[in-house]
């Protein structure tokens, strides 16, 4: 390899081990991922082209923007990310280890230049006696100390949480691993939908790239219901539902209530509440103004119908009852609207028992026809998402080490005390990796401590 | 005694100690800064206690939740970690001039809540009706709280550095020295992110543990889940630059202000501008 090479690899290497680079990327990273949040994501492309210019969205489609989170660029980003990370430990990683796995245990002048806290005091007594008690006191104050001879000095050496060192290291890890748990998800898993019938029951999930998956085992709906509050809005939904292998019903996973924030989960498949709908029918006779040639016509709850005259309908809504919005009236009712061929449209209340009013609505609109409403099926369906995601449990994996990593490194500090032993002084020097102003306090506080024990012993 | 009526209460009582803490620093006058703490104290605790008052009102209505479900509901908890942040931080540092930079964050959340928005109390949708909401909301909030005070004190950072800068190198005398020094609130700043960072954490994998439990999807880029992580990407960057020689300081300061309107926009602006999961918490 020619100089050239090495200096080249090595201002890459420093590139990427660079603090600068970590700001960057973090800044980067916040600052782009705006734009997906005020350009809508994955919407088709005639939606945009109603908002924006023809020009304006070629730019945006090849900037990505549309599916932003998933561009090249910006997984270029989070790679990038990830690669400083890692380098940023690898240079980092060896000098901590050191300071971890082999403490300096001798307290020398240059160590007690360097440290902030430094006490030192005369102490009568045998140099072993002193170091017995000293030894003792730290063990009962702080931490068992490691006793080391050097050039005719006692040394003590004694340290709390020195592993607190590598919490930085773990919150990093955490990032890879959650990355992980993403891919494996993004692999092995899948995110998609089906909708049960109530009474029927499936067995493929439909994904979101309209990829049809087979579950394996299939699952009924018994029944939909939806519960409302006085006030009309939704309280809960819910689907009963059984899974079936080969046709017959699992032992406890039977008649299973599934609600939203509580899903059914049967062999890594998870199902949970998210839609609902009626696929029953209603039901209709249409007549001529003057009540002749009945025609029964049967509306799907999902489309429309085509009356006799060549307009088509659909139901907006119907009710059981009509007293409550229309005092003096009773009985079924249904909100339909009507499209003629002419292409005109209108909304129109037609009712059950009272054929009268459907007759002057008609009369009083032109020449008919007449709709009176008959009743309906009511058929309910289920919408469930479906989702099999091998991968979440290295994503919790991923999150837990964080959590405990951010509190590691923020709170629990890794500290040090040192005492020399020598002509009759006593010296006390100590650090800590945080908060040095919090480990002062405690410092002095040792350090009178140990000084009145030692005079104790001249006593 | 209704939850209404104490919330109004805790609203004058903010507004007072906002009052006493501006008079406390045009005056130097020691007791008014202790009648300032103490009278945010009062106020906490009647707003403990109206909080838990609204919680059992709520039960007695048979709807039964923790009130944190709407707009009105987040504002006010939202006022309420702020104070608490803040007495947590006055009891560990006793910085009383802090109060003045502080106390208009949640008095400006309480005036806007009891005056601007709608304080009815409602059942719960579907969606909501989970434990995890209460983990989610109270992790976040004191999170964002922490975030406020650090903006509070990134603010006086900036005001007296910059008066350090035009020559004013008032010792002791005038307004900047009731401020605590400029290396004090750098790092005032810095301890507050330190508890705010971690808290946002467990704010967004909550709310991830959550949107796995009821939507199967853990991240889904939604705007609100986006902007947590902007927010994220922010303070990640500020707690790096700690790291960096040039960045301590007032780049440090603005840093955290800004990471703070991101924060502001996090909560508020995605409800109120943009659409998604999160947007059942915002309107009247």
């Amino acid at each position: 390899m020619t100089t050239d090479q090495r200096s080249f690899l090595n201002s890459l290497w420093d590139f990427f081990c660079s603090l600068k680079l970590t700001m960057f990327l973090l800044i980067t990273l916040a600052v782009t991922s705006i734009i997906g949040t005020i350009i809508p994501q994955g919407t088709p492309p005639q939606e945009y082209l109603q908002q924006i210019s023809p020009a304006k969205f070629k730019l945006y489609q090849a900037l990505g923007f549309f599916d932003m989170y998933h561009s090249w660029w910006f997984i270029l980003l989070l790679y990038l990310l990830t690669v400083n990370l890692v380098a940023c430990s690898i240079k980092r990683l060896p000098h901590i280890w050191k300071t971890i796995t082999q403490p300096v245990t001798v307290l020398g002048s240059g160590l007690e230049k360097s440290l902030s806290s430094v006490v030192s005091f005369k102490a009568g007594g045998e140099p072993e006696a002193l170091q017995a008690k000293v030894s003792a006191f730290l063990k009962a104050e702080f931490a068992e100390p490691v006793a080391t001879e050097s050039d005719g000095a006692r040394h003590l050496f004694a340290q709390k949480s020195p592993w607190c060192r590598l919490s930085v290291y773990f919150v990093h890890l955490s990032v890879i691993v959650i990355f992980i748990g993403t891919m494996i998800g993004s692999l092995f898993g899948y995110k998609g939908f089906v909708n049960i019938m109530e009474g029927e029951s499936v067995a493929k999930a439909i994904t979101r790239s309209e990829k049809e998956i087979d579950l394996g085992f299939s699952v009924l709906c018994e029944k939909f219901s939806v519960a409302f509050y006085d006030s009309g809005a939704p309280k809960e939904f819910k689907s009963i539902l059984t899974v079936l292998e080969n046709g017959k019903p699992v032992p406890g996973y039977e008649h299973v209530p599934v609600i939203v924030n509580e899903p059914l989960t049967y062999k890594g498949i998870t199902f949970y509440q998210s839609s609902y709908g009626n696929a029953g029918e209603y039901r209709f006779l249409v007549t001529d103004l003057d009540g002749k040639n009945a025609v029964p016509v049967t509306v799907p709850a999902t489309g429309s119908a085509t009356l006799p005259d060549g307009s088509s309908m659909h139901v907006l809504e119907t009710t059981p009852d009509i007293a409550p919005f229309s005092p003096g009236l009773s009985g079924p009712a249904a909100n339909i609207e009507i499209h003629t061929r002419g292409g005109a449209s209108e909304r129109v209340v037609v009712y059950a028992n009272h054929p009268e009013l459907n007759m002057e609505h008609a009369k009083h609109h032109g020449t008919g026809p007449v709709i009176h409403f008959k009743g309906e099926e009511k058929r309910m369906y289920t919408g469930l998402q479906v989702a099999k995601d091998p991968g979440v449990w290295v994503v919790w994996l991923g999150c837990l080490l964080m959590v405990v990593g951010i509190f590691a490194a923020f709170f629990l500090s890794h500290r040090r005390i040192w005492v020399r032993i020598q002509h009759g002084t006593v010296t006390m020097g100590g650090n800590a990796s945080k908060n040095q102003a919090a480990f002062q306090m405690f410092f002095d506080g040792l350090a009178e401590k140990l000084k009145s024990e030692c005079s104790g012993e001249k006593r | 005694m209704t939850s209404s009526l104490l919330f109004n209460v805790t609203t004058f009582t903010y507004l007072v100690s906002m009052l006493l803490f501006f008079a406390f620093l045009a005056s130097r006058a020691k007791a008014l800064g202790t009648a300032g703490i103490v009278t945010a104290y009062a106020g906490l605790v009647a707003q403990t206690g109206a909080i838990l008052l609204r919680w059992k009102e709520s039960y007695d209505m048979g709807y039964g939740h923790a009130p944190l479900s709407n707009l009105y509901e987040s504002v006010v908890f939202f006022s309420w970690t702020i104070v608490l942040i803040f007495a947590l931080l006055d009891l560990k540092y006793k910085y009383r001039v802090i109060g003045a930079f502080v106390m208009p964050f949640a008095l400006l959340g309480m005036a806007w809540a009891q005056l601007g928005l709608h304080s009815g109390i409602e059942p719960l949708v579907p969606a909501l009706q989970s434990n995890w909401l209460l983990y989610h909301v109270v992790t976040c909030f004191l999170g964002y709280a922490a975030f406020a005070v650090a903006c509070g004190i990134s603010i006086m950072y900036l005001i007296k550095a910059g008066s350090e800068e035009r020559g004013g190198s008032t010792p002791a005398g005038g307004l900047m020295g009731m401020f605590p020094p400029i290396r004090v609130l750098d790092d005032l700043n810095y301890r507050a992110i330190m508890v705010g960072f971690p808290l946002l954490t467990l704010g967004i994998i909550t709310g991830a543990a959550w949107a796995n439990y009821a939507w199967g999807t853990y991240w889904s880029w939604d705007p609100k889940e986006t902007w947590s992580l902007i927010v994220w990407f922010v303070y990640a960057a500020f707690l790096h630059a700690r790291f960096t020689r040039g960045w301590v300081g007032k780049k440090a300061a603005w840093l955290s202000i800004i990471g703070f309107a991101a924060t502001i926009f996090c909560y508020l602006g995605v409800n109120l501008f943009l659409s998604g999961l999160h947007s059942y918490g915002g309107g009247k």
